[in-house]
């Protein structure tokens, strides 16, 4: 079986198994890493969103085979250390606005928010309406107004 | 304050090492609303609804349930119920840090394991949980408070009534102080004995109740510290899924390479079980591509024939006539149709299950673990002490948690293969064999005479809705004492409990008939309610035109309850009832009193083609809500801020079944796999103005919260709607006529995960 090395969450990590073998399941099933959700493995629902060298994406569509030695894998566990802190500035603004229900999504609704903020500054803009309205993370509970204002005041966080 | 029936409580110290009180988990007595005079009379809900027939149901058997405070300072209590999101935990937290004196983050709420002898007190339903325990749990930290006292008068031999808490601190007036961690084992006692109970706070004195407060786990969701089921690590529990029928509860006739899926990468056992072939394996990615190799011939389960069509048609067939109208009465009628829903949450499916000989343990998220727990051991041939259930946290529920189903699959699986397994269902499996709310159809006529309303009739068909999950057997306890004449089947009593007109439209019937179709159904958050009650809203519109009056001040002048023309009143007003829109944006308004709450939804829905046309990638995007309101009073609200919460979460879903979520069945299978598919409602939908406000307090007591907000929300979304475009929509959601997706194939029953995920990175 291939060993896969990368560095997760600021640690460098080796796994066995096979090459197809979603990244997901490794990090879930193999390393015990459990901040990123398993919601449908299809790409769609995002509850696994983490951050690959710092960018969002959904581990849940990516065989491990893909990831390079020197890929920096980060999962909400380790979100704050991003930023040398205990919490992130948007996981203080989830919890000022008390956004959590069943909270099953709501570590890669953080990931995903921090990655949006990011990409707009990028572009040299703040966040916009149009851009909370492209999230595509789904919240069974409906807590999606809370969340807007939790980006929001997230963003001037950061 | 008087709190009626404190007296009719006995406490108990529990021998313990440290302190420990108990309280019989008792009813509190329904206070029935003064029903009010004629012309039309209460109907049964009024008099007693669902929650209180629970509150009955657990009278004569109740067990103790137990508060301990700990050397730490900090006080547990194991909450008979199940935390799915409704933030059911933290409500009973502050409960304990107000009679307990202690700061809230001091107070520890863990789920208990199934304890057969609460009997039905251990069901998370029917919006009860507050209802059922707001004295029971305050009167048992109350009786902590007071033995701690007592502790530190003893020891320091001054009288208790001299001393004071404070913050988890019992002062004496000289100054001296002891922490309750400081007296918590001279505190305990070492034989259970009843004790005098300490005297419950009155509500004008109240720090933490009625105070909005964050949710005692949100630190743990936020950092991904919190243990979901599938989070759980069993030892031996490896992942575990399950190839499954292309018909609804389908069974299997042969499987043809069961050893070569076996020796695929990981996979170390293949079952037969009853509705599919099990995989376990190192992870559930490889258990999703063996359960794919799978080459399985399918017998066809007892709905493989029905489809969206041949389910309307029984339902039409079997729709009662309104029977006849008053004479010289005019009459508005409508009938509605309503798809059938999923209740499935973002959590796919998941139970653990270590079954060895002789004994098994069980995690699962079960709102009715008793009754998992008893048909679990019968199916294992266990005696039911032998199988020990635990509660997990639960990533959502909304009524799927009422069935044990998983858990039992769990079992069967781990029993068959001889090892202990985490047990799995996939996206598609929860859409496709999960529980799915009846599709129903509700006929409606009002008819007026002059100015007044004289009759209001509504016949609601609907596919049977399964409740074996053990309400009918709390029903059946209590059936002699339901004002619910004749031989009404429990879906009929559900029924009467829960549905009750908030008009007074004098001579009013709303009965309920179901057809036998056998689909896996189950109740949905509000149940009956979100469709019942669009289908009288929107007839109410109708009704307030044709006699030429305004919807608000219509539904103003025949409401019967204050509290509800109070929140309608409080909606029009900071919902700027009445303002100038453009053409195609309308605003509507719905409401609805259940659970000994009332709850107004004002929204505006914009159907102007640039909004509805709006593109979304992979998403229905139609008519969006742009402002939302919900003005609820439930009586004393716990926690504003939760009960908020769920307001939100009620509008959210309301807008899901009025405009986008439903599912599309087609010979005996939901065509509907993932997210892409069933629209339950995203941020593209969400509202970008919403607003929840909570009414002053109007009682003493909670009502129930967590359903509340779904039925007027979704009929004001229709009502809106409806105005918006000119048009009263018949059908539900509005864009089920409309397939708007490539539905995935019905086998294998699991799709293969995409390998793109580095193409799609922002």
């Amino acid at each position: 079986m291939p060993t896969h090395t990368f560095t997760l969450n600021g640690k460098r990590v080796s796994v066995e198994t096979e090459d197809d073998v979603r990244l997901l399941w490794v990090l879930r099933d193999l390393l015990g890493v459990t901040g990123p959700k398993y919601g449908c493995a299809l790409g769609v629902c995002q509850a696994c969103t983490s951050h690959i060298n710092g960018k969002a994406f959904n581990p849940c569509c990516v065989p491990v085979g893909q990831i390079k030695a020197t890929d920096e894998i980060t999962t909400i566990e380790g979100l704050p250390a991003t930023v040398d802190r205990d919490l992130h500035p948007m996981q203080e603004a989830w919890l000022d606005h008390d956004v959590a229900q069943c909270g099953y999504c709501q570590p890669g609704q953080i990931m995903a928010a921090v990655a949006l903020v990011r990409r707009a500054r990028a572009a040299g803009r703040e966040i916009t309406d149009a851009d909370l309205d492209g999230l595509r993370n789904v919240c069974r509970c409906g807590t999606y107004s809370r969340i807007r204002a939790a980006i929001k005041d997230g963003a001037t966080r950061m | 304050m008087t709190e009626p029936g404190r007296r009719r409580f006995l406490a108990y110290l529990v021998a313990a090492p440290t302190l420990a009180v108990a309280v019989p988990y008792a009813w509190d007595l329904a206070d029935p609303q003064a029903a009010e005079a004629a012309p039309t009379p209460p109907q049964p809900e009024e008099i007693l609804d669902l929650g209180d027939v629970q509150n009955l149901a657990a009278a004569p058997t109740s067990g103790l349930i137990t508060v301990r405070v700990h050397t730490d300072g900090t006080a547990s209590f194991a909450v008979p119920r199940a935390e799915v999101g409704q933030g059911m935990t933290t409500a009973v937290a502050m409960m304990i840090a107000e009679e307990l004196d202690l700061p809230l983050d001091r107070v520890r709420v863990t789920l208990a394991d199934a304890r057969p002898e609460l009997l039905m007190n251990q069901l998370t339903g029917g919006s009860n949980s507050m209802r059922s325990m707001y004295r029971p749990v305050r009167l048992a930290a109350a009786t902590a408070r007071r033995r701690l006292v007592e502790t530190a008068a003893r020891r320091w031999g001054t009288a208790a009534d001299r001393l004071t808490t404070d913050a988890g601190v019992v002062r004496a007036p000289d100054g001296r102080t002891a922490t309750y961690g400081a007296l918590a084992t001279a505190a305990a006692t070492a034989t259970t004995a009843p004790a005098a109970t300490g005297d419950l706070t009155p509500r004008d004195d109240f720090t933490v109740l009625g105070t909005p407060r964050d949710r005692i786990d949100a630190r743990d969701i936020v950092t991904g510290r919190k243990v979901y089921g599938a989070d759980l690590r069993v030892p031996g529990a490896l992942p575990t899924m399950v190839r499954r029928p292309p018909t609804i509860n389908g069974t299997v006739a042969a499987v043809h390479n069961a050893a070569a899926v076996q020796a695929m990468p990981g996979i170390t056992d293949v079952a037969v079980i009853t509705h599919g072939v099990a995989v376990r394996g190192a992870t559930f990615g490889q258990c999703i591509d063996a359960l794919r190799a799978l080459d399985v011939d399918w017998k066809p389960g007892p709905v493989a024939g029905q489809s969206d069509d041949t389910v309307a048609a029984a339902l039409a067939k079997a729709l009662p006539s309104l029977g006849p109208a008053p004479l010289l009465a005019k009459t508005v009628e409508a009938e509605f149709t309503f798809a059938f829903a999923s209740n499935s949450p973002l959590e796919p499916e998941v139970a653990v299950a270590d079954v060895r000989p002789g004994a098994a343990e069980i995690w699962a998220s079960l709102k009715v673990p008793i009754v998992a727990q008893e048909d679990i051991a019968k199916s294992l041939g266990l005696p039911q002490s032998a199988v020990t259930v635990h509660v997990t946290e639960g990533g959502g529920s909304f009524g799927r948690h009422l069935f044990h189903d998983v858990a039992a699959e769990a079992a069967e699986i781990s029993q068959k293969i001889g090892k202990p397994v985490k047990l799995s269902w996939s996206r598609t499996d929860n859409f496709r064999q999960g529980r799915a709310h009846p599709m129903c159809v509700s006929r409606v006529r009002a008819a007026y005479r002059g100015g007044d309303v004289v009759q209001y009739r509504q016949q609601h068909a609907s596919t049977k809705t399964d409740f074996s999950h053990g309400l009918g057997e709390m029903i059946t306890a209590n059936l002699a004492r339901l004002p619910v004449a004749g031989n009404a089947t429990f879906a009929e009593i559900i029924f009467q409990l829960t549905q009750s007109s908030p008009y007074s439209f004098g001579d009013t019937r709303q009965v309920l008939t179901e057809i036998p179709l056998e689909f896996h159904t189950g109740s949905m958050r509000n149940i009956y309610s979100p469709n019942v009650v669009c289908a009288e809203e929107l007839l109410v519109d109708r009704l307030a035109a044709a006699m030429g009056k305004d919807p608000v001040a219509f539904r103003r002048a025949y409401l019967r309850d204050d509290r509800l023309r109070a929140a309608l009143d409080k909606a029009a007003d900071a919902g700027d009832w009445g303002r100038p829109l453009p053409d195609g944006v309308a605003q509507g308004v719905g409401l609805h009193a259940e659970y000994r709450g009332a709850a107004v939804a004002l929204v505006e829905v914009d159907c102007r083609p640039e909004t509805v046309n709006r593109p979304i990638e992979h998403g229905v995007t139609g008519p969006r809500v742009t402002r939302a309101l919900v003005v609820v009073d439930v009586g004393f609200a716990i926690n504003p801020r939760g009960l908020e919460a769920q307001m939100i979460g009620g509008m959210a879903d309301g807008i899901a079944l009025a405009l986008t979520s439903s599912l599309h069945i087609k010979d005996g299978l939901p065509l509907e796999g993932s997210w892409d598919d069933y629209f339950y409602t995203r941020q593209w939908n969400t509202p970008p103005d919403m607003k929840v406000i909570v009414m002053p307090n109007t009682r003493d007591t909670p009502g129930g919260a967590g359903e509340l907000g779904v039925a007027p929300a979704m009929a004001a979304v229709a009502c809106a709607y409806a105005r918006a475009t000119g048009t009263m929509p018949t059908r539900f959601p509005i864009n089920h006529g409309t397939l708007s997706f490539e539905p995935l194939p019905a086998e294998p029953s699991t799709p293969q995960s995409p390998t793109d995920g580095l193409d799609r990175t922002f």
